[in-house]
């Protein structure tokens, strides 16, 4: 029945986001109809299509279940961007200075990415266990502390052949691009990446529904003096769910820094951070949900461009339309209510 | 007769109930008319459709024998009925005056202006004996004086009619005989009131007459005077109530709990517990008497860990478990009915069955190496709900939230009795609960106390520390005032040490 609701909830939001998108692609002057025919082509339409919005998926799916882990369990974590910098610093660091068999060397990149995310949320959670420093300003004050950070570590160390402002190339054998898998997809920049997503989704479902640990971890989430109550050490369980949460976003980090990419920029907030809230949101915290609509959102990402391509409508109408649906998924109260009501009056009729 | 209010005929439904069927009430000039009834039973729909918070589906309503159509609580107000809610509606940091003038605000230009109001409610509080200081701050008066100034308010709208909720739920005895003093103060006045209470002993002792209803129907409307109090209940309740509480004699054993001269700070940093030192044996329900307020929670949390503690210890079963954290002590066999069931007893947005293992997820069978093992957990669910007849609509997929108070408490009450605790610390075990609830998880704490484990019973309701208790405790201030024997005892002795009175020849 809840699942239902949310399910409910969250495809009303996108339809309503695309119908609102509609009317802006009528009001720039452009058919609805060619310009989403020509936005889904261009996330879908072929094997290399299909790869980038993969690609762009698995970030999100990264930050989407950070934000959406620490929702559960009453934590708000808008500190996935910077989580995901200083993972993919840790992972840019180690691919550009560490020779080893790249067997050996990718899990090492991607255990130490995913601490050093996971540390970066743990000092907010410290924080907030210690001494009930809100984490929603502690993260975001971590955010611009590892943006600046990044700012002045690259180009110190890092520093790219031609620009100031990236970092070398990462090494193929430091990258998470596999040729085998860039061939299936026909070029695309997928990485295998994709795979350590859909695993983060199937054991943050397990942990979150099957174990001790997230039932501990929800029971703080929802009511932090039960929980008390119940003999739950409630500060050790908020700074581990800030970890766990900070572990999912170093991981995008370094997919991203690693595979999406090829080097690292700075001077950038990286705002699948930001869009991992949105991912969360729409996909009502539930892991499965995280995964649908981060793959939803990369197609609007990878599709938009070739909208603009081949209509009139301007790339900036597939960031309205993902705005929009934001918007709806964030004021679901109205749909849930909706919900409500259509079931009450079929249980009525019956 | 002169009838000021009569509701005629009243039914209302909601969406799969009918709370108020053909409910006639006749409140005539002058008295003090009882509602009496359980929880759900539909004295609030009732109240809310008198006061215009509700339309009824049919029936009339005649104030002053003119039929009238209040559609909302301003029309009530004017027609002179008013309404002090059980839990108040003040506002904190303003002063008496500044809540009472609170949507009618005498101005002089733009500006406000208090003056006049603070006289008018000086005179009225000295017309009734209400002893209201109206420059006080609501956050510096206690909780008796709060309900004065929602009388106050009342009062100062002309209200005729006045409706009380539950008015005793949070007064002390004494402060519940200066409120009775004040009804009458109201009656000789000219005023005419309508009291809601499921508390027997109150209307007995306050009302003329009470009407009594039953799932949303009226049962009867008698004379208080010609009806025993066991009468009422069992009209009440719909069947023969056991008031007293059966319990057989029984040597206490050996000491389970030890607590020697605990000094505890409250959370505004004041000393909450002063010395405090008291044994609890085996075998025996240990009931601890006081004010709401002075030192009982704090001593509950820091028996339980939930609050440090400063200085002297606690020993449990020989033990020393003063620095313990939580879990060890629920897994050394003290169990905790918390006293705000909504915030401490329940994760409200967890299923029932969830809520029945909050303590005991990480034993086997309900898991093993870290994972849940849903059927195990299922089948404790059921078990409990069997046992301790807790109502909900989907058993044990049931959300907290979902279910009513009294079914919450008997879940909370099930699940810490389940534990087989060698102590269980038990704080207003029945508040806010019908008397079916009450007689139930009285039987069960007294069962518990019959097989040899220790009770301690935190209430602020004297009646019930009066019939459970072997042995009654009064904390003031902080302090024990002493420990009396109920059969050498009486209300008003304890009242007294309550205050912090010492009795004269405790017993320890």
């Amino acid at each position: 029945m809840n699942r239902y609701k949310s399910l409910f909830t969250a495809l009303a939001a996108v339809v309503l986001g695309l119908l609102a998108g509609a009317v802006f692609m009528a009001l720039s002057g452009s058919n609805p109809v060619a310009g989403f025919y020509y936005l889904f082509r261009g996330g879908l339409m072929n094997l290399e299509r299909i790869g980038n919005t993969l690609a762009s998926a698995t970030t999100l799916i990264f930050t989407g279940l950070a934000v959406a882990f620490s929702f559960k369990t009453g934590l708000f974590n808008i500190g996935a961007s910077g989580q995901m910098l200083m993972g993919g610093l840790t992972a840019t660091a180690i691919g550009l200075s560490v020779q080893m068999p790249r067997i050996v060397l990718l899990p090492l990149i991607v255990l130490a990415a995913a601490s050093a995310g996971a540390l970066w949320a743990a000092i907010p959670g410290f924080l907030k266990a210690r001494f009930n420093v809100h984490e929603v300003v502690a993260t975001i004050m971590m955010n611009w502390i590892a943006y600046w950070t990044v700012y002045y570590t690259i180009p110190a160390y890092f520093k790219g052949t031609f620009l100031e402002t990236e970092s070398r190339r990462i090494p193929a054998l430091a990258s998470f691009r596999a040729e085998w898998l860039t061939n299936i997809f026909r070029g695309s920049y997928i990485n295998m990446g994709i795979f350590l997503a859909a695993a983060a989704v199937v054991v943050i479902a397990i942990i979150l529904d099957k174990t001790t640990l997230g039932f501990e971890l929800k029971a703080v989430g929802f009511n932090r003096h039960a929980a008390e109550y119940a003999g739950i050490h409630v500060p050790k369980n908020i700074v581990l769910s800030m970890s766990i949460s900070g572990f999912l976003a170093g991981l995008a980090g370094a997919t991203y820094y690693l595979g999406y990419a090829v080097n690292m920029q700075i001077g950038v907030v990286p705002s699948a951070g930001i869009d991992g809230i949105a991912v969360a949101l729409l996909g009502a915290n539930s892991p499965w949900g995280v995964a649908a609509s981060s793959v939803f959102f990369g197609i609007l990402h990878s599709g938009k461009g070739f909208m603009n391509a081949m209509t009139k409508v301007p790339p900036e109408i597939g960031d309205t339309i993902i705005a929009i649906i934001i918007y709806f998924a964030a004021t679901g109260v109205l749909f849930t209510r909706l919900w409500e009501r259509l079931t009450r009056k079929r249980s009525k009729e019956a | 007769m002169e009838y000021i209010v009569e509701m005629l005929g009243i039914t209302k439904d909601f969406p799969g109930i009918r709370a108020n069927d053909d409910i006639t009430v006749r409140l005539r000039k002058g008295e003090i008319h009882a509602l009496l009834g359980e929880n759900g039973a539909g004295k609030s729909t009732l109240m809310s459709i008198l006061f215009g918070l509700y339309r009824p589906d049919s029936g009339i309503i005649k104030v002053r024998g003119k039929e009238v159509s209040i559609h909302n609580p301003n029309v009530a107000n004017a027609l002179g009925i008013g309404m002090v809610h059980q839990h108040f509606k003040l506002v904190h940091n303003f002063t008496v005056t500044e809540n009472i003038i609170l949507g009618m605000e005498p101005t002089a230009g733009p500006m406000l202006q208090t003056r006049d109001a603070a006289k008018r409610i000086k005179a009225l509080s000295e017309q009734y004996g209400l002893n209201v200081d109206p420059d006080a701050k609501i956050e510096d008066i206690s909780v008796g004086m709060q309900q004065r100034v929602e009388i106050i308010k009342m009062l100062y709208r002309d209200a005729e009619v006045l409706i009380f909720d539950e008015p005793t739920a949070v007064l002390t005895p004494q402060e519940i005989d200066d409120l009775m003093q004040i009804m009458r103060n109201l009656l000789k006045e000219g005023k005419s009131i309508l009291l809601i209470t499921h508390k027997l002993k109150e209307i007995k002792a306050i009302a003329d007459r009470c009407t009594v209803i039953r799932r949303g129907k009226v049962v009867d409307t008698v004379d208080v005077a010609d009806v025993a109090e066991s009468r009422m209940a069992e009209m009440m309740v719909g069947r023969t109530v056991n008031f007293k509480v059966d319990k057989r004699e029984q040597e206490r054993g050996e000491a389970v709990l030890s607590i020697r001269n605990l000094n505890v700070l409250s959370s505004r940093k004041t000393q909450a517990l002063k010395n405090f030192s008291l044994d609890v044996h085996r075998g025996e329900i240990l009931g601890l008497a006081g004010v709401d307020g002075n030192g009982q929670t704090e001593l509950v949390e820091a028996l339980t860990g939930l609050r440090k503690v400063e200085s002297g210890s606690i020993l449990f079963k020989g033990r020393d478990i003063t620095h313990d954290d939580i879990h060890s002590r629920v897994m050394a066999g003290m169990a905790h009915i918390p006293e705000d069931r909504q915030k401490r007893g329940l994760v409200l947005d967890y299923s029932m069955e969830d809520n029945f293992i909050l303590e005991i997820y990480g034993l086997p069978p309900y898991s093993r190496k870290g994972f849940l093992n849903r059927k195990a957990i299922r089948d404790h669910a059921e078990k409990l709900i069997q046992d301790f007849d807790v109502r909900s609509g989907q058993g044990a997929l049931s959300v907290g939230r979902t279910l009513s108070g009294g079914n919450q408490q008997k879940a909370i009450v099930g699940r810490e009795i389940d534990h087989d605790p060698d102590l269980l610390l038990a704080v207003q075990p029945t508040r806010g609960l019908d008397v079916g609830s009450i007689e139930y998880i009285h039987k069960r704490l007294v069962e518990q106390r019959n097989n040899g484990k220790a009770v301690l019973l935190v209430s602020l309701e004297l009646d019930e520390i009066l019939d459970l208790s072997d042995r009654i405790a009064v904390i003031s201030h902080g302090e024990l005032t002493g420990v009396k024997l109920p059969k050498e005892t009486n209300e008003s002795e304890i009242g007294l040490m309550m205050a912090g009175i010492a009795g004269a020849g405790g017993m320890e």
